[in-house]
Formats: C-alpha cells, sequence, structure tokens
C-alpha cells in the first residue's frame, strides 16, 4: 500500500498555550479503555475543555472561530509523559493534520511521525509570531513547507525544524516503517543468530 | 577510546539504517499489557501478518485491573473487554500470558525482573514509556507506541533514531532516609522535565552502585520523567546475584556464558559520553513536588515557589498555572500541606524492598483520621512474599487497605482513583492534572516512607522527623 508523500500541510490553525502538556492532558487515561483508536477524538484535552457536569470550558477547542483549525500550535515540550499513542490518534482522529511547537517529548514525537501527522519545531518567539496571526485572524491559512522548512502564515513566514529522519519517511511516503521493516527480514535473522542472549 | 554500554548494545542489535538515517533495531524481549497491546493485533489482523518473535513476546495485565476483587467477568465491561482481547491474541498467537491464574500476574515493569525475563545487555521494548525501569539492568529499554507495537510483533525490530549518552554520576553517600526517589525527583528537578530529550542515561558513580537493584529500577523508572527515553546502570556483581535462580533466567552451564556476556556489555572505564553530569549524594534531601510535572520538585525543607521566582515569563506562567490547580500557597512551606489519600505502589515504588522499609516505620502508627491510605503490591509474587513476612497485617494494624496487584491509583484506570480535589502524597512517577483519575486531583510524588510519613501525619511532613524514636 503505497502512502501519502507528505511536504506541505495546509489549513487553518488554534494555539493552545502552556509549556509540558502532557499526554494525560491530551487524552485522559480512563478514555483509553478501549481496543479500537475509533472516537477517541471526541475525548481529546477532555477535562479542560469540560467541566465533570459535561459544560464548556473557555479552551479553544471549543472556541467557534476555530471550529475548521486542523494544524495545533503549542510551546515547549509538547506530549511529555505516557508513550500512549492515543494521544496522537486522539489529535488525528479529532481533525488534526500537523502540530507546531518550540519542542516535543520523544515518544510522542515518534508515534505522530508514524501516524504520518508531522510534528515541527518553530522557536519561542516565532511561536508568537504565528500566535498572533492566527488569533487576530483565525481564517489565515497556515502552510506547513516540510522541504523549504518554513511555516507561513498570511505575510509571516519562519523557519521550522523537523529531524531529518522523521522528514525524509514523511516527505518519501515511507513514514508508516512496516514495509521496510519486513524487508530487512533476512539481516534480521542474521543479528539474532549473533546475539548470545537468545541462545542461553 | 572505549564504548559505553548504550553503544555496545546499540551496535549488537542494529540490523540496517533505513533511508533517512532511522536505523532498524532487533528487540530482545518484547513485553505486552492490555491498554496499548490489543490495537497493535489488530493492525496486524489488516496486514495479514503473524508475531515473528512469540519465544521473545510476553503478556500480562496491570493497568485495568481492580485492586479489591478480581473475580472475572469485571464489573467494568470495558475493562473486561481489553482482558479479553489480550487473551484472545496470546492463545491465537502462542504468547505466553502471565494473567492471574499463572500466579505471576502484576504491573509489567515489576513482573519482568522478578521473572528473570530482563537480562544486561538485551533491547527491550513495551507500549509503556516506564519501560526505562529494565534498564536498571543494563538493558536498553524504553517505551514504544501501539503502531511500533505492532512493528516489533510483525517484525521483532523497530526504527529508532540513535540517543547521545549522558552519564549521571551520583557520589558519595546518600543521607539516613534518604533515597532512589528522593535522587531521582532531584536530578529530574535540576535537569528538567525535557532536559533529557534526545539522550539515554547513563546512572554511575559509588551512591548508584550502592542502590540494590530494586532501587535502581525505581531510578531508571522516571528517567522518561526527565524526558529521556532510556536510563539504565552497568550490570555488576549485584545485578547478577539478582537474577541467579529466577523462573526464566539462565541456569546451568549457560548461567556462566551469560554472566560473560553480561560482564561484556558494561560500559568501559575510558568510554566516552555526549555529556556528564555530577550530583553530590549527600546534598540531596527528600523531595516532594508541588506543581503539575515531576520536575516541579523541592526538598521537604523548601517553600512553594512564588511566580516571581521563575526566571521566564514562560516559567512564571507554568508556576502560576500549577499553584491555581494545587492550590498551594506560595512561599510557603511544603510540610504542612494536608493530606486526604495515601498510596504506595507502582512501577516506581510497588516492590518487596519498598513495602520492607514502610512496614519497618509504620509499626504501632496509624493511619490519621480522614486519611484514606492504599497499599497496592506490584505482582502477585511481591504480595506473596511480603505477606509471607507478615507485612501485610503491619499495614493493616496501622490503618492501611492491603490490596491485590497492578497499576492502580498511579493512573486510576481500575476503581481506585481520588475524588474531586482529593489531595494524594503519592509514591508513583506523575503528578500531571488529573492524573490519578480525578480531572480536580492532585498529587504529591514522594518516596513511600514520606508517604507512610504524610499518611501517620495527616499532612505532608518529613519523615527523619515524624518517624524519628
Amino acid at each position: 500500500m503505497a502512502l501519502d508523500k507528505i511536504s506541505k500541510i495546509q489549513g487553518t490553525a488554534l494555539y493552545v498555550p502552556g509549556n509540558d502538556i502532557d499526554t494525560d492532558r491530551i487524552i485522559p487515561a480512563r478514555f483509553m479503555k478501549c481496543v479500537t483508536f475509533d472516537g477517541l477524538g471526541a475525548y481529546l484535552f477532555h477535562d479542560v475543555r469540560f467541566e465533570e457536569d459535561g459544560t464548556k470550558k473557555a479552551h479553544p477547542l471549543n472556541d467557534p472561530k476555530f471550529a475548521k483549525a486542523s494544524i495545533l500550535i503549542s510551546n515547549a515540550n509538547f506530549g511529555c509523559g505516557s508513550s500512549r499513542e492515543h494521544a496522537p490518534q486522539a489529535l488525528s482522529k479529532y481533525r488534526f493534520r500537523a502540530v507546531i511547537a518550540e519542542s516535543f517529548a520523544e515518544i510522542f514525537f515518534g508515534n505522530s511521525t508514524t501516524l504520518g501527522m508531522p510534528c515541527v519545531s518553530v522557536s519561542h518567539d516565532d511561536i508568537l509570531k504565528l500566535t498572533s496571526v492566527v488569533e487576530s485572524q483565525p481564517d489565515t491559512e497556515v502552510t506547513i513547507d516540510l522541504v523549504a522548512g518554513t511555516v507561513t502564515a498570511g505575510n509571516v513566514s519562519v523557519p521550522c525544524s523537523i529531524k531529518p529522519g522523521a522528514r525524509d519517511a514523511l516527505v518519501n511516503g515511507l513514514w508508516d516503517p512496516i514495509a521496510q521493516l519486513l524487508d530487512g527480514a533476512e539481516q534480521t535473522k542474521a543479528v539474532a543468530a549473533k546475539l548470545p542472549y537468545l541462545a542461553f | 577510546m572505549g564504548k559505553n554500554l548504550f553503544q555496545k548494545v546499540w551496535e549488537a542489535h542494529t540490523v540496517r539504517t533505513l533511508a533517512g538515517g532511522q536505523s532498524q533495531i532487533f528487540i530482545g524481549l518484547h513485553l505486552l499489557h492490555e491498554v496499548t497491546s490489543p490495537q497493535a493485533f489488530g493492525m496486524l489482523k489488516d496486514l495479514g501478518l503473524k508475531v515473528a518473535r512469540p519465544d521473545r513476546t510476553f503478556a500480562t495485565v496491570d493497568h485495568i485491573v481492580p485492586t479489591d476483587t478480581r473475580l472475572r467477568p469485571f464489573k467494568d465491561s470495558l475493562a473486561e473487554g481489553m482482558i479479553v482481547a489480550l487473551e484472545q491474541a496470546c492463545t491465537e498467537h502462542g504468547i505466553r500470558f502471565f494473567d492471574v491464574k499463572s500466579g505471576h500476574q502484576g504491573i509489567v515493569h515489576v513482573i519482568g525482573p522478578e521473572l528473570g525475563l530482563t537480562q544486561p545487555g538485551m533491547t527491550i521494548a513495551c507500549g509503556d514509556s516506564h519501560t526505562s525501569t529494565h534498564g536498571a539492568f543494563g538493558a536498553i529499554a524504553f517505551g514504544i507506541g501501539t503502531t511500533q507495537v505492532r512493528d516489533v510483533l510483525a517484525t521483532q525490530t523497530m526504527t529508532l533514531a540513535p540517543l547521545k549518552v549522558r552519564r549521571i554520576e551520583v557520589s558519595g553517600r546518600l543521607r539516613p532516609g534518604v533515597y532512589a526517589k528522593d535522587v531521582i525527583l532531584h536530578v529530574i528537578r535540576t535537569l528538567g522535565v525535557n532536559g533529557g530529550t534526545g539522550y539515554a542515561y547513563e546512572y554511575a558513580g559509588d551512591a548508584v552502585s550502592a542502590l540494590s537493584m530494586e532501587e535502581r529500577m525505581t531510578l531508571c523508572n522516571m528517567s522518561i520523567e526527565g524526558g529521556a527515553r532510556v536510563g539504565y546502570v552497568n550490570p555488576d556483581e549485584k545485578t547478577f546475584e539478582y537474577l541467579k535462580g529466577r523462573e526464566l533466567a539462565p541456569k546451568g552451564e549457560a548461567w556462566e556464558r551469560a554472566v560473560a556476556y553480561w560482564r561484556s556489555v558494561a560500559s568501559d572505564s575510558d568510554a566516552s559520553y555526549d555529556d556528564v553530569v555530577r550530583f553530590d549524594a549527600a546534598s540531596i534531601a527528600p523531595t516532594v513536588t508541588w506543581g503539575i510535572n515531576p520536575g516541579q520538585a523541592i526538598s521537604i525543607e523548601e517553600k512553594v515557589p512564588r511566580v516571581e521566582d521563575g526566571p521566564t515569563a514562560a516559567e512564571q506562567a507554568s508556576i502560576k498555572e500549577a499553584l491555581d490547580y494545587m492550590q498551594l500557597e506560595a512561599g510557603a512551606p511544603i510540610a504542612g500541606v494536608p493530606v486526604n489519600v495515601a498510596f504506595i505502589g507502582s512501577c516506581t515504588n510497588g516492590r518487596l524492598s519498598d513495602f520492607r522499609e514502610v512496614a519497618r516505620h509504620i509499626k504501632g502508627r496509624k493511619v490519621a483520621a480522614g486519611v484514606r491510605a492504599l497499599a497496592v503490591p506490584g505482582s502477585m509474587d511481591v504480595a506473596r512474599a511480603a505477606e509471607a513476612e507478615g507485612l501485610d497485617q503491619v499495614f493493616r494494624d496501622a490503618g492501611w487497605e492491603w490490596r491485590q496487584p497492578g497499576c492502580s491509583m498511579c493512573l486510576a484506570m481500575n476503581p481506585d482513583r481520588l475524588i474531586g480535589r482529593e489531595l494524594c502524597a503519592s509514591s508513583s512517577n506523575r503528578n500531571f492534572k488529573g492524573r490519578q483519575g480525578s480531572p480536580t486531583g492532585r498529587t504529591i510524588l514522594m518516596s513511600p516512607v514520606m508517604v507512610a510519613a504524610a499518611a501517620v501525619s495527616g499532612k505532608i511532613a518529613d519523615a527523619r522527623v515524624v518517624f524519628k524514636a
């Protein structure tokens, strides 16, 4: 199955401010009682979006101005904590196709890449430039160009970075590695044959 | 120039370099649990693939199991469905399943070592970020997402970018009343919750060598809370001693070969590192969190920070958010903050030595009025060993609930959870907003003995004072 080559993501964006937004915040553990990822989008950021009685809190995801946003912008160390793929799955099922932040936690970054959802890093000051455009003009189309290494929002264009391995995997349509891993079956056997502990 | 353990294990397990610089890495041991793995079997089915190495794959149930009654079916039909899905997958693919019937069920990071599955020089993956725990044995162990669980099931390999290695050297001796939990909270507090991103942490120095295997597990367990996906301690005589005679550890003639391999993977004395950070063991005090991530920590003798203590606007915003959520008074001592719940357990601090150490202190000391105190062994083996020593009775006599094994209130996917804004003194690993099951519940992380001090005092307290004489 050929995968999409992801080199450009376009869409409107919303800003969820804060450093160290953890995976429990993105998807609280009690919503992980499921054997499929379908339906997780409804619980994205649940506890910061809803009161316990279900009424909506003030949160960018509840703001009609951003009802169509498909790019999420945040600050440093986004996605820290658990390895739960439920976090990027919830973002992806909700509607998000990319995340722009100052930095990402490592496991979250890897999980997102494997789903074909790029996570690009932008400096603190440039995040502020982007969010000032997005918040004042929510309809502004934001473009992430992985090849050029830029994020553009209206008249603002800022540099972005992504680990070269992840960028190449996305751009070349190899972000789901299963086909490549299966291709390496012979070499895998050779490596296993040399590992002493498999014969203990 | 010699090599460090990470470099040696990485090289031995590298299958090939893929386009773009990622490596295809062989996984020596794959551990499964019911929350992150059942979906992967579905993916495997969709692709028409089989499990490549069922002999290197082991499963248990921990996150969603109730700790009061474990009669099946569980009252929670969603939890029951998850267990059934994992049971069926294990049967279909021939994977050994350490369920309750096996007598060895428990938290995946507790049972791997105690069964002797976890060994030096291995790569170990599991759909759980606290897989770093197994690094205590000199393994390269890390958490993975569900799609990667699929990759490992299908090929026994996965893609990974190489990590840099930071040696964290803790010299000298820990003061009495200071535990491995305090060391790791101190390290995270100092280096930050994202300080370890891109790194494996090698813990070393005489204070680390002096730790027991169970304490080393506590240390490595929370590496991920400092952003480091991998944390390890070089294997030594203590490591071999711990493994000897374990059910699935090498035996007979294989034992000698195993020890020789295990010795060979330890970092060379002239190994190079990308970074070295040094700590003085004697400067570490009992440490507790005050905020909403594990880096927001202070010693029990310190005061809760004020917003203006933050050096940048972003850090000031983080402090404000944490103070608002935790409802703590800025500038006030952390000691004295009232607690509602005390929890001892989890993959961080749910092992036999944790319960022994606490039992030693709580004999004859009752839990304060109004405090709900839970002791949850990390595994059936831990529970059996503790009960054989009468520790369960010590806890019960002191007013604690002695529960059955599981992750329990660390992340509250089972019925054990905080209610409303309750504040919990907890031996677990995360104090994120809502972590312990109530969207407004509050968590203060600390060592098990400090949890016990909070339980008997009804407030956050210095265990060295509470249990003096």
